[in-house]
């Protein structure tokens, strides 16, 4: 076991790519020089050089296009897209061509890219640099959407991806980076569709995924003094949702909250309430709630900022209303 | 339902020992609820005529009313059947909105129950219509009480005044309860400890000849000077006598120590002695023995529960020598007594044979700090050494 960041976990995992395949190259705004402006690839043009960690200009659809021409003849690119909110200048080429192409051409031409993009709210960035768009490009087919929450994950989905021949983009929360956790290095690969319980309870489930995984987890520890026992489920993977963890826990649980700090309307969280009402309604003994982040843009005052996004008392009150409504 | 401890989030009404209309008055034991600590004597705490008693074998949250009281001499004016007991000339306590929410949506026509409820209710064969409303949201029916309902209740003893009903405990309800007060405790407040060493030879001596005139019943433990010293300690330092509560210290009324008790099947409960300072030593004695037969028996009472502003522990001959206590919120402070045993100790220069005591202090550090902790500890010490004057 070792003690490291999840920042360190991404990093690790970048380089582990490079040398374990020389197909494989970073190409992003302030990857080389700088070393990434969230300072995962510090570090990486010195020992892997210009070649492989290229500097590009500030043109999201360029290279993420770039990335899709470099795919389909054959590299592995582990793009870089600064924060999601400016993944939106590249949404063309991600939707229309790289999620697209293999099924345009009845599976001719395959494009494993990988896309980081920073995601989030929490550090005071502001409206343009705080949103959670995950939950948007889970509605696409042909992608995967990632959302490591743990620094295994963060340390070993990068490989799974690479593996992949089809598109998957990895969302990194931008408070996750600094968080720190235990690595265990006999774990050497993870698996990049299925949800996980991360702890275990009888009385609820707390759906979450990203940073609202620690936040359902201090939650749930919050419950716990009061008898109240949580499962809490990493999604991992938005798309494709894995849907029989959560029936699978809710049979358990006959209840549900889901904590997604993406807006609430056409969220991912409305899509697993949904599969829930469809899939699993006579387990149900309460009514499906969410936890979800206020529906503007996020603001840049602190505590505005933390007013708009779920925190670990709003979930705690949440559940506890669904568990003990009379009380 | 009054909250008998931190702890607890609902009770069940299992027997009323008043009629309505009966006069009641304050501190009569009026009803039985059964909780996780066992069946409680629940206490009135007005004068008055008792009406409008709530149905037995309900649970029900803390804060549900179970009956209103009247000041004697005024009319009653008797709610119309099915109307809603709120519209009494002066009810004593108010209706919370959860009880007045299974009243809307009984109004409402349309079975509320929970999907899952519905299909288990179907399984199970239990008429939903007859159900009325249940535990859940707006009065929801909800798992729990279609599978309640399935399950045939228990023969109640026809319920006569004066006779107590004395249900089991389950220590598995108990031991969740310690945990989530205990866990609570540990997560919330920042314990401070502190121990000494007491010599408990005078207190030996003073005993021995106190009891050796005294016929078996009548005889004190040391359990009983314990208490008393503590006491003694906590008039002069009220600071360690209360509760906090929204962020702050509050003051307890009167000297009422949560007293641990162990029970037999496992778990333990901590009731009041109430307003220990003021009583004797044989007085405090008998309180004592009662106290632990009924908490071992069942038939704790309401008050014993909730009242408890500090909690002392004495492990007694048979226990460890000394012990560190966790704190039951919201009290600030629990005191431990080890075992009394004879030890080398030094008097007036000299190595001599004492019995010797290990008193521990777990305090929260939001309301004191360990220099006005040491000194309550000094202060039971000092009393200890006097037990005549206790």
């Amino acid at each position: 076991m070792s003690r490291i960041t999840y920042r360190e976990a991404c990093r690790q995992a970048i380089r582990a790519a490079l040398l374990a395949d020389p197909r494989c190259f970073v190409m992003g705004e302030d990857v080389g020089r700088y070393g990434g402006c969230y300072a995962v690839t510090k570090g990486l043009l010195e020992e892997f050089g210009p070649q492989r960690i290229r500097d590009t200009p500030l043109a999201e659809n360029g290279i993420a296009g770039a990335g899709v021409g470099a795919a389909l003849a054959g590299l592995r690119p582990i793009v870089e897209i600064m924060t999601c909110n400016f993944s939106l200048l590249a949404l063309d080429q991600i939707m229309n061509n790289a999620a697209s192409l293999s099924h345009m051409s009845g599976g001719q031409f395959a494009v494993p890219l990988v896309i980081r993009m920073a995601t989030g709210g929490g550090r005071q960035l502001a409206a343009q640099h705080s949103h959670s768009l995950e939950g948007w490009y889970a509605h696409i087919p042909g992608l995967k959407v990632l959302v490591p929450a743990t620094v295994e994950d963060a340390r070993h989905m990068l490989a799974a991806a690479l593996a992949d021949p089809n598109p998957v983009l990895i969302f990194e929360h931008i408070v996750l980076y600094n968080a720190e956790g235990e690595l265990d290095d006999t774990v050497t690969a993870v698996d990049i569709a299925h949800a996980k319980v991360r702890r275990s309870g009888s009385d609820i489930s707390l759906v979450s995924y990203g940073n609202s995984l620690p936040k359902c987890l201090a939650a749930a520890e919050q419950l716990a003094g009061e008898g109240i026992q949580a499962d809490v489920i990493d999604l991992r993977v938005l798309r494709p949702l894995d849907g029989a963890t959560i029936i699978e826990s809710v049979r358990r649980t006959h209840r549900c909250l889901i904590v997604d700090e993406g807006w609430r309307s056409g969220s991912i969280s409305a899509e697993i309430a949904a599969r829930l009402a469809d899939e699993a309604l006579y387990e149900l003994d309460a009514p499906v709630r969410r936890v979800c982040s206020a529906e503007v843009p996020v603001p840049y005052a602190a505590q505005m900022e933390a007013a708009a996004l779920p925190q670990v008392a709003d979930i705690v009150a949440a559940a506890r209303a669904l568990l003990r409504p009379a009380g | 339902m009054p909250s008998l401890g931190a702890d607890m989030e609902t009770g069940k009404l299992v027997q009323w020992l008043v009629k309505a209309g009966d006069r009641v008055k304050s501190g009569d034991v009026v009803a039985v609820v059964e909780t996780h600590k066992g069946a409680i004597d629940v206490e009135i705490f007005l004068d008055g005529i008792i009406d409008n008693l709530a149905a037995v074998d309900k649970e029900v949250p803390v804060g549900t009313v179970l009956a209103t009281v009247r000041p004697p001499g005024e009319t009653a004016i008797m709610p119309a059947p099915g109307a809603a007991p709120a519209v009494l000339a002066t009810p004593v306590s108010v209706v919370t909105p959860s009880e007045v929410a299974p009243r809307i949506a009984a109004n409402l026509g349309r079975t509320r129950i929970s999907p899952a409820a519905r299909l288990r209710a179907q399984q199970l064969g239990v008429d939903v219509a007859a159900l009325g409303a249940g535990s859940g949201e707006g009065g929801a029916i909800g798992l729990r009480d279609v599978e309640a309902a399935a399950r045939p209740l228990p023969a109640s003893p026809p319920p006569s005044a004066g006779s107590t009903v004395h249900c089991g405990f389950d220590p598995a309800q108990m031991r969740l309860a310690i945990a989530a007060a205990m866990g609570r405790s540990k997560r919330e407040i920042p314990h401070y400890y502190l121990t000494d060493s007491i010599d408990f030879t005078a207190a030996t001596q003073w005993l021995a000849a106190w009891n050796a005139g005294q016929p078996p019943e009548q005889r004190l433990l040391p359990a009983v000077l314990l208490l008393k010293a503590c006491a003694r300690a906590l008039q002069a330092y009220p600071q360690f006598n209360g509760f906090y509560l929204d962020g702050g210290f509050q003051a307890g009324k009167g000297i009422h120590i949560g007293w641990a008790i162990a029970l037999r099947g496992g778990g333990l409960v901590a009731p009041a002695i109430h307003d220990v300072d003021r009583q004797g030593l044989p007085q405090l004695m008998t309180a004592m023995r009662e106290l632990v037969q009924r908490a071992r028996a069942g038939g704790l009472r309401s008050s014993e529960l909730g009242d408890p502003t500090i909690t002392v522990t004495s492990l007694g001959e048979r226990g460890a020598e000394s012990v560190l206590g966790v704190i039951y919120p919201p009290q600030v402070v629990i005191i431990g007594f080890g075992r009394v045993q004879p030890r080398p100790w030094v008097v007036n220069g000299q190595l001599a044979v004492r019995d010797v005591l290990a008193v521990s202090l777990a305090a929260d550090h939001r309301v004191t700090d360990g220099h006005l902790g040491g000194q309550l500890l000094a202060a039971i010490n000092e009393a200890l050494q006097h037990p005549d004057i206790l």
